[in-house]
């Protein structure tokens, strides 16, 4: 196997992990602080994907046009949780599950009437749509590069938040034991509308990087929540540091997989069958790390509950 | 009682009125119009209607009713929609599917209703060899066939090695079949990816790391935009030379993806610029109806309607004679690719062209015919039928 394929694979599945984790870190906050399960955390990725397509055709500026779309993304976020998911906090896991899964059709449907239903075209910048030599004769997408930066920038940044600040200090406590630190005054309700806000605009930023790459359509977001899903098992739930280490972890198995197992299956079997076979395995490998993971952490790599 | 005889008269007058009234020809429309095989089958569609509009919404002089349902790419959303339509419809002719996965999952249903399946798009081999059947003609193409020209003149290029990249379903293996009839060189790799995917980092890894001299791809609709631009976008373009059938190559791909395009070789039973009274019409109608450069698709659609206007006509409209109406088709009609008969398979005999994606001096990126690949070229399957 030749190094460059090697490393290539390598990038990539950096590149599509941290994208994963922009969706993983607003749904474990989400789901660690509020004990609330949102189905519809893959739709705001769309809105956002949505908005910054809209905005790239209105302004023909890449970078304006995400900056627009993530606070637009994040404004829907915080007035989805002022007016419906709050009247949910209080009901189980399954009615939260049922409430927010209604929320995804009803997005949809919405998206649909605004949009139409044919895929929006959403192009790289122009300057980024060609490639990088990064050593002498291996040369490497420029944008798939800038994700990367993105996403590890905005990694940072969220590691600052709640590390360093106040905000996040309420936060993890928030995580840890929800009643102690309502008790000891965190101002629990607009943090939480905050929280929803942050957790949309995440999803905003992949949603505009990832538009590019794959295509701004209805439904993009539910394929690549289950993902996020996983991830969080995989971290442990409410985690910041097990959403980024779950995500890499799941962002490399999966393009690992996806590249070197039809590869391998070839060797042996004709090429129509190791192509069915290779992508299905990978997927469940995705899922046999998550099971081995929770057999022997059961409460993920990095638990916030004790 | 005297009020009898009139009321006779009456019915006897309304009744031959009512025979004299020509009836209406009833066309299922069932197609791939949202998601990422979305253009393809809207193309299709608007091709349709506007031949429809041009004869006054008339097919072979009778009035003509469409009824038109989205599949979503979807073969068991398609095949709900194909029950409705013969059960409660009761259309007389089917068309519009554009994905052969589709189509292969509601072939039999209609076959079996005795109803014609005109094909604008979807040409699986397995109905051009033994399972092919007396109620299915395409329109557009067998499967194999465009790929086979790419094949052809990749074959006269002289390329060592190729490798070889299609979706995982029935038109993306006939795809590379077809194109490994033609091409005698070495096939590096194969690979299929699931079908409808829209990230090839992985699959350009490969190929980067496979080092070929040549990359040979199929990929319609979305897949093909994504394709190309991460091609590009990974500097592969300049490195590989990337060939493609006119399905990725054609109006609709070049406007989403631009100048990466322009120098791209692809195949196609039709082009723009072919010179004949039917072609010239369909392509200044369309632009003005739609304000966009016509696909291979939309020709496609367009010559669904005139197959089935030329067939209905030479009935006169008498759509009982199923085995008149067979003929009639298979005989040929007038296409926006000139005069085109078929196969007793039901798939087309004709030419295959190469174009090539230029820019042109005024800034426009368009494909340019370049030459012919195929003359009168038939499917591979043909001799495997046994209709005649």
């Amino acid at each position: 196997m030749p190094p460059s394929l090697f490393a290539e694979q390598l990038l990539n599945g950096l590149q599509f992990g941290l994208m994963l984790f922009l969706l993983a870190a607003g749904l474990t906050l989400v789901f660690g602080i509020m004990d609330m399960i949102n189905l519809a955390h893959g739709s705001l990725y769309m809105i956002g994907a949505y908005l910054t397509a809209t905005f790239v055709g209105l302004l023909g500026n890449f970078w304006l046009a995400v900056l627009l779309a993530v606070l637009g993304t994040a404004l829907v976020g915080m007035l989805l949780e002022l007016t419906v998911l709050r009247q949910l906090y209080r009901r189980d896991h399954l009615s939260q599950v049922l409430a927010t899964f209604a929320l995804i059709l009803i997005i949809n449907e919405g998206v649909r009437m605004i949009w139409g239903s044919q895929p929006l075209l959403l192009s790289a910048p122009e300057g980024l749509s060609g490639p990088v030599e990064l050593l002498p004769g291996f040369s490497y997408s420029a944008y798939r590069l800038t994700l990367i930066g993105v996403g590890l920038l905005v990694a940072l940044l969220l590691f600052w938040l709640v590390n360093r600040t106040r905000v996040g200090m309420w936060l993890r406590a928030g995580a840890s034991n929800r009643e102690m630190a309502q008790v000891m005054g965190v101002p629990i309700r607009p943090l939480f509308t905050l929280l929803f806000g942050v957790g949309a605009g995440l999803c905003a930023i992949a949603g505009a990087f990832l538009g590019p790459i794959l295509a701004v359509q209805i439904g993009m977001g539910e394929s690549i929540l289950i993902l996020a899903f996983v991830v969080i098992v995989i971290g442990g739930i409410g985690s910041i540091k097990g959403a980024l280490v779950g995500s890499l972890l799941v962002g490399m198995v999966d393009t690992a997989g996806r590249a070197f197992l039809p590869l391998l299956l070839s060797q042996v079997a004709p090429p129509e069958v190791a192509s069915n076979l290779g992508p299905a395995l990978a997927s469940i490998l995705i899922y046999l790390l998550m099971a081995a993971v929770l057999f022997f952490r059961p409460q993920g790599l990095f638990p916030v509950r004790t | 009682m005297k009020k009898l005889p009139w009321l006779l008269a009456l019915l006897l007058i309304g009744g031959s009125l009512g025979l004299a009234q020509p009836r209406t020809v009833r066309i299922g429309f069932v197609s791939t119009l949202s998601g990422g095989g979305a253009a393809l089958g809207i193309d299709v569609r608007d091709g349709f209607n506007l031949a429809l509009r041009l004869q006054n919404n008339q097919l072979g002089g009778l009035p003509a009713e469409v009824l038109i349902a989205d599949d979503q790419q979807n073969p068991d959303v398609a095949r709900q929609a194909v029950d409705r339509m013969l059960k409660r419809d009761r259309v007389d002719f089917l068309t519009g599917i554009i994905f052969s996965n589709v189509l292969l999952a509601v072939g039999e249903a209609i076959f079996e209703e005795k109803v014609f399946y005109i094909s604008p798009n979807a040409g699986p081999s397995e109905y051009a060899g033994e399972q092919c059947n007396p109620y299915f003609v395409n329109v557009a193409w067998q499967n194999d066939n465009l790929h086979e020209a790419m094949g052809q003149y990749v074959q006269t290029r002289r390329f060592e090695n190729v490798f070889l990249l299609a979706p995982n379903y029935p038109a993306g293996r006939d795809a590379l079949t077809g194109f490994k009839r033609f091409f005698k060189g070495r096939v590096v790799a194969e690979v299929y990816h699931r079908l409808g995917q829209l990230d090839f980092s992985a699959e350009i890894a490969q190929i980067r790391a496979a080092r070929p001299k040549a990359v040979y791809a199929f990929e319609p609709g979305a897949m093909g935009v994504n394709f190309i631009k991460q091609y590009a976008e990974a500097g592969l373009m300049r490195e590989i030379p990337l060939f493609l059938p006119g399905f990725s190559a054609d109006a609709d791909v070049i406007r989403a993806v631009g100048r990466p395009m322009v120098g791209i070789y692809n195949s196609s039973q039709w082009a723009l610029e072919l010179n004949n009274p039917v072609n010239q019409r369909f392509v200044e109608e369309f632009r003005r109806a739609y304000g966009r450069t016509p696909t291979l698709y939309a020709a496609q659609g367009y010559d669904a309607a005139l197959l089935l206007d030329a067939a209905i006509r030479a009935v006169g409209g008498d759509l009982s004679k199923k085995d008149e109406l067979r003929r009639a088709m298979l005989a040929g009609f007038n296409s926006t690719r000139g005069f085109v008969r078929f196969s007793p398979n039901g798939y087309p005999i004709q030419n295959y062209y190469l174009r090539q994606v230029v820019q042109q001096p005024n800034g426009e990126i368009v494909n340019r015919l370049v030459g012919t690949i195929f003359t009168n070229h038939r499917d591979a399957y043909v001799e495997k039928c046994r209709l005649r």
